[in-house]
């Protein structure tokens, strides 16, 4: 079962992130010429997945689609982490100093507020578009890191390797950064693959209301909203866009699990 | 005792300050403005300027923050810029709605979810297990919306066994509006329910593998007792912390799910208040929704260092 | 458990089967709408959402739209216009009475005017009051009002919803308790869902067939089409999603009404930004369009071709489409003169509307055709009003102007278009204080042309009002010559 998700979780996330690649280099077809006379059609041999209300090729959006997702969500967990995991750190070398305490709490305030409410409040009010879904989405990933990072050095901190090294006096932010880093990245990877899958539901979502990216650049959450109306005669419209963020969050949990039978020693001893 | 609880009272104040600023900061220096919304494309500026007077619109910033938050102090909410209604009413009106649905929805979670997760972990390693498990990573990976827009079409458009939205008042029998919840409360559910079984399947396997099992194991008691008697008990904490966690979501989470169904419920509430830039309405609900996961920490922080001493060194 | 249920709920319909068969036709109605009122009051608020619920049906002015635009008596059963042109004297019907219990009479009148022209006035048409100079009771059932000019349109501007007839006794509550004269009585509003209605056994004219209406707010397309499709509600007036049209058209349970609007769409141009300043650059924006093809993109048919701002089904109308035909090639060489051959980038700000949203999106494609690059953001109307209408911080925007004759925003050089014309001010100067209909006619066409000729905006189609119906309901208004749903005609076929 181990072996197996993390083989299906590479399979499907290299089939997401090659049709995002590939949208680079090549489409089936120009999605910036619209044609009305061609909209609507079932999947065929020339659009293999049909084509939408503006008589585009599903196949072409669905690849572009790939990549605004995964960069959308990519770019959050980057916050997450590039916030979230230096405050981490930060925290743990002075645990329940004035510092630690400000820290956490503030996490906790995070926490308490309403993502989605707060996701779609942001975009709502300071504009709708992808920057804005980034900051949105990637604001709730901080405390996530945070408290990882907090966690998983706090017990570093007690092993006898990061005594010697503060016995050699380097400084506390050296060692987070020399030692209880690497030492944790396993961890991290891991938390950032499900912060990652989540991300890609939550622009998915902000889309979905009109509140993610813009258009002309497709999204799949704005494909899902405009088959909305047509679902009753076009039901691929909605299927496929929906099916693609199926593979994608469901490739990107399993690769996560996947990895973290394989990274994390405790999950593997404790599984054999 | 008594110190870490005022230490924790003293934290609890300063959050719900914080919180407070931070949420009248964000609405207020947003763009948009109530009063040119309400009145429209050929309002004339003194015409607008009169309606801010009236919202009080007109004071500054800072003693509107003032009074907002006196206001709440007392229980008054505001009242709605576009509705003109105390937004305290139009609160309660709507979790009349979003109350029940997010029951509901952990109530069908917490079925599907308990007899899956018991079942995987008995199965563990076995092609049931593997088939739970299959079917719950799919059901995480499901967006809830996307659920929502097929069941409509499968059970309101195809098969007309529900209406594809709206919701029949309670007055109107308990049958009907749980029926106009139903559709809502499954999309919701699937992926709570697939994250608890994987919760409470991890939680019993935990258990089972302790000392104590061991020993009721090595007693003479069958698996199945074993199961009933003793792990599920204590399996229950941490799947009673998820629900919990999950309650506080579905109660702001349906946001989405509310729009798909029309539902008139909190999440449309502060959905609409916002696309209408009514701000004080945005403003009190995000503060309320706020304010109980708030609160409902702190009990929970305060039961436990009541409960178990040792924890309050750890917090 | 379920067993009784079902058999309750069949017993109970053939209870109500029986009952409708004797009492001769159904006397309820269900009507559903997208958007819900903010509040109650005509008056005070823009929402059209507040005119579609109560025009007609629960508040009454001294004139009012028929169903065909034309303006005909309301509350006032007559009036005299002075020779100048200045003084209007309203003969009120009398015996009418507010839902209250009171009576209306000119006090009233006076008492709505004077509140909408007041310096603290929220009306949101407040300059439709504006040349009121003076308004003077002569006794209960006269009413006198003065103006500073000559104005054209005053009978035609007491029509609008925001000119109606409230009483000082009831002013105060309107917003959530509307008080007026008409056919029904407001009964009840639950938030969120739906307004209740009931026949007014008081009132003035003519008893309307319907006893109970409830109006249903329903803003989400796909649960519209669901709603009619489930038989959930009778009528859908301003059906949101054209594409399903055709599928309540092929079904014999019901009608579908395609009727016009008053809503011009226009790709909406800043005529002071460059390079749009420039007038060849706007017609080269004009002929880029393909009109036709944005109509069966976004609006999968429905709408009508337009070549200024004016609505087609107008006896004056002038059809000037093929001032701007499409002709990418004649586009590019426009640009090419004034040295954009390289094309340029602007912006297009689109507000909620599907016509904006999907309309943009084809307008992005045939600008890019031509070399001109859009960047689009979506808006929500709050902002749109901010950045677009009120910061005028835009290239291009599409909105649908749904306020009946208003050809008369092109005279106002701070409006959001910033189109700066004196020949086009002066004449509508002229217009306004014009009473004689050949002469107003031969002006608005010159109008017409006018800003056609200067490619103002880009002008799309004339919005289609499409309303989905229980093939058994008659009378309800084809068009929507202003928001209204007005029931005091609608009855049930056998």
């Amino acid at each position: 079962m181990r072996s197996g998700s993390l083989i299906f979780g590479v399979l499907l996330s290299a089939l997401v992130v090659i049709a995002a690649g590939l949208s680079f280099l090549w489409v089936p077809f120009d999605i910036t010429q619209l044609s009305i006379p061609d909209k609507l059609q079932t999947p065929n041999k020339l659009h293999w997945l049909g084509t939408d209300h503006f008589g585009r090729d599903i196949l072409s959006m669905v690849m572009i689609g790939a990549r605004t997702s995964l960069a959308v969500a990519l770019l959050a967990v980057g916050i997450g982490f590039f916030i979230g995991v230096p405050l981490g750190l930060v925290a743990a070398t002075r645990k329940n100093s004035i510092i630690d305490e400000v820290i956490m709490r503030t996490n906790d305030l995070i926490f308490a507020f309403p993502s989605l409410v707060i996701a779609i409040l942001i975009t709502a009010l300071f504009g709708a578009g992808a920057m804005n879904a980034i900051i949105a989405i990637g604001i709730f990933n901080i405390p996530v890191f945070a408290r990882v990072s907090r966690g998983a050095a706090l017990s570093l901190w007690q092993k006898e390797f990061i005594l010697a090294a503060r016995v050699s006096g380097k400084s506390d932010l050296r060692i987070s950064a020399e030692h209880i880093f690497p030492n944790i990245a396993n961890l991290l990877i891991v938390q950032g693959t499900i912060q990652f899958s989540l991300g890609i539901l939550a622009e998915a979502g902000l889309s979905y209301v009109g509140l993610g990216t813009q258009p002309p650049i497709p999204s799949w959450g704005r494909m899902l909203a405009d088959a909305q109306t047509m679902v009753s005669f076009a039901p691929h419209l909605a299927i496929i866009p929906g099916t693609a963020i199926i593979i994608t969050v469901l490739g990107l949990n399993l690769l996560g699990d996947g990895l973290r039978d394989l990274l994390d020693p405790r999950v593997r001893k404790s599984r054999e | 005792m008594l110190r870490y609880i005022l230490k924790r009272a003293i934290s609890l104040i300063i959050s719900l300050c914080l919180a407070s600023i931070i949420i009248f900061a964000v609405v207020e220096i947003a763009p948009g403005d109530p009063a040119s919304f309400m009145l429209g494309i050929n309002a004339q500026e003194d015409t607008i300027a009169a309606l801010r007077a009236e919202l009080g619109l007109d004071q500054d910033k800072l003693s509107r923050y003032f009074t907002w938050v006196t206001g709440m102090i007392q229980g008054d909410f505001g009242t709605s810029y576009t509705y003109r209604s105390p937004v305290a009413e139009m609160v309660t009106e709507r979790i009349w709605v979003s109350l029940p649905l997010a029951l509901y929805a952990l109530l069908i979670s917490t079925l599907i979810a308990f007899p899956a997760g018991i079942y995987a972990a008995t199965q563990r390693g076995k092609s049931g297990d593997l088939v739970v498990m299959g079917a719950t990573q799919f059901g995480i990976a499901i967006p809830n919306f996307w659920f929502a827009m097929i069941l409509v079409v499968i059970f309101a458009l195809k098969l007309r066994w529900f209406s594809a939205g709206g919701f029949v008042e309670w007055e109107n029998g308990i049958f009907k509006s749980m029926k106009s919840l139903t559709l809502p409360a499954i999309a919701l559910a699937l992926p709570q329910a697939s994250i608890l079984s994987r919760v409470m399947r991890s939680a019993l396997i935990e258990t089972l593998s302790e000392d104590y099992i061991r020993t009721a194991r090595a007693k003479g008691f069958g698996k199945r007792a074993v199961i009933w008697r003793h792990a599920l008990r204590n399996a229950l904490i941490p799947v009673l912390t998820i629900i919990g966690l999950q309650f506080s979501f579905l109660m702001a989470g349906a946001i989405i799910i509310e729009q798909v169904f029309f539902l008139p419920g909190l999440g449309r509430l502060v959905f609409q208040a916002i696309t209408q830039r009514d701000l004080i309405v945005v403003e009190s609900v995000v503060m309320l929704l706020v304010f109980a996961v708030i609160t409902v920490n702190f009990i929970v922080d305060v039961t436990y260092a009541v409960a178990d001493p040792r924890l309050r060194r750890r917090v | 458990m379920f067993q009784p249920t079902k058999i309750i709920t069949a017993a109970t319909l053939a209870v109500f089967a029986s009952a409708g068969v004797s009492l001769s036709g159904q006397s309820d109605i269900t009507v559903a709408m997208q958007l819900e009122p903010p509040h109650l009051d005509p008056t005070s608020a823009a929402a059209g959402a507040i005119d579609s619920v109560l025009y007609s049906n629960v508040f009454e002015g001294l004139t009012r739209f028929a169903s065909d635009g034309s303006i005909i008596a309301g509350l006032a059963e007559s009036w005299d216009i002075s020779s100048d042109g200045t003084v209007y004297t309203f003969k009120l019907r009398s015996g009418v009475k507010f839902h209250d219990g009171t009576s209306m009479d000119a006090n009233d009148v006076k008492f709505s005017l004077d509140r909408a022209r007041a310096e603290d006035s929220t009306n949101a048409q407040k300059a439709l009051f504006s040349g009121i100079t003076d308004v003077a009771v002569v006794n209960d059932t006269t009413v006198k009002v003065s103006l500073d000019k000559p104005n054209g349109s005053f009978l035609f501007n007491m029509a609008w919803g925001d000119a109606v007839i409230v009483a000082p006794e009831s002013v105060e509550g309107i917003k959530n308790k509307p008080v007026g004269t008409g056919a029904f009585t407001f009964q009840n509003w639950v938030q969120g869902d739906r307004i209740e209605l009931s026949r007014n056994p008081d009132y003035w004219g003519n008893q309307p067939a319907l006893e109970k209406a409830t109006f249903k707010f329903i803003s989400d397309p796909t649960a519209a089409f669901a709603a009619v499709m489930a038989q959930d509600v009778d009528v859908f007036t301003g059906f949101p999603a054209p594409e399903n049209l055709p599928q309540f058209e092929a079904d014999p349970r019901f009608q579908v009404l395609e009727g016009s609007t008053e809503g011009e769409t226009i790709l909406s141009t800043n005529n002071k930004m460059p390079p749009l300043d420039n007038v060849k650059v706007r017609k080269a924006i004009a002929h880029a369009i393909d009109r036709q093809a944005i109509i069966d993109g976004a609006m999968f048919g429905y709408g009508t071709p337009i070549g200024t701002h004016f609505a087609p089904h107008n006896p004056d109308y002038l059809d000037l489409t093929g001032n701007s035909n499409y002709d990418p090639e004649l586009s590019k060489k426009l640009l090419a003169e004034v040295g954009l051959s390289g094309g340029f980038t602007t912006t297009l700000k689109l507000p909620p509307p599907s016509y904006a949203r999907r309309g943009g999106e084809i307008i992005a494609s045939q600008l890019r055709a031509v070399g001109i690059e859009t960047e689009i953001s979506n808006l929500e109307w709050a902002q749109w009003l901010e950045q677009v209408f009120r910061g005028k911080d835009y290239g291009l925007t599409i909105v649908s102007h749904t306020e009946p004759m208003d050809i008369g925003i092109y005279a106002r050089p701070d409006y959001y278009f910033q189109y700066d014309n004196p020949e086009f001010q002066s004449l509508m100067t002229e217009l306004n204080g014009t009473t004689d209909p050949s002469k107003r006619s031969s002006m608005l066409k010159k109008a017409q042309r006018i800003i056609s000729d200067d490619y103002v905006n880009g002008y799309l189609f004339e919005l289609a009002f499409t309303t989905v119906a229980n093939a058994k309901v008659r009378g309800l208004w084809k068009n929507a010559p202003t928001q209204a749903t007005d029931l005091t005609g609608v009855s049930w076929a056998d």
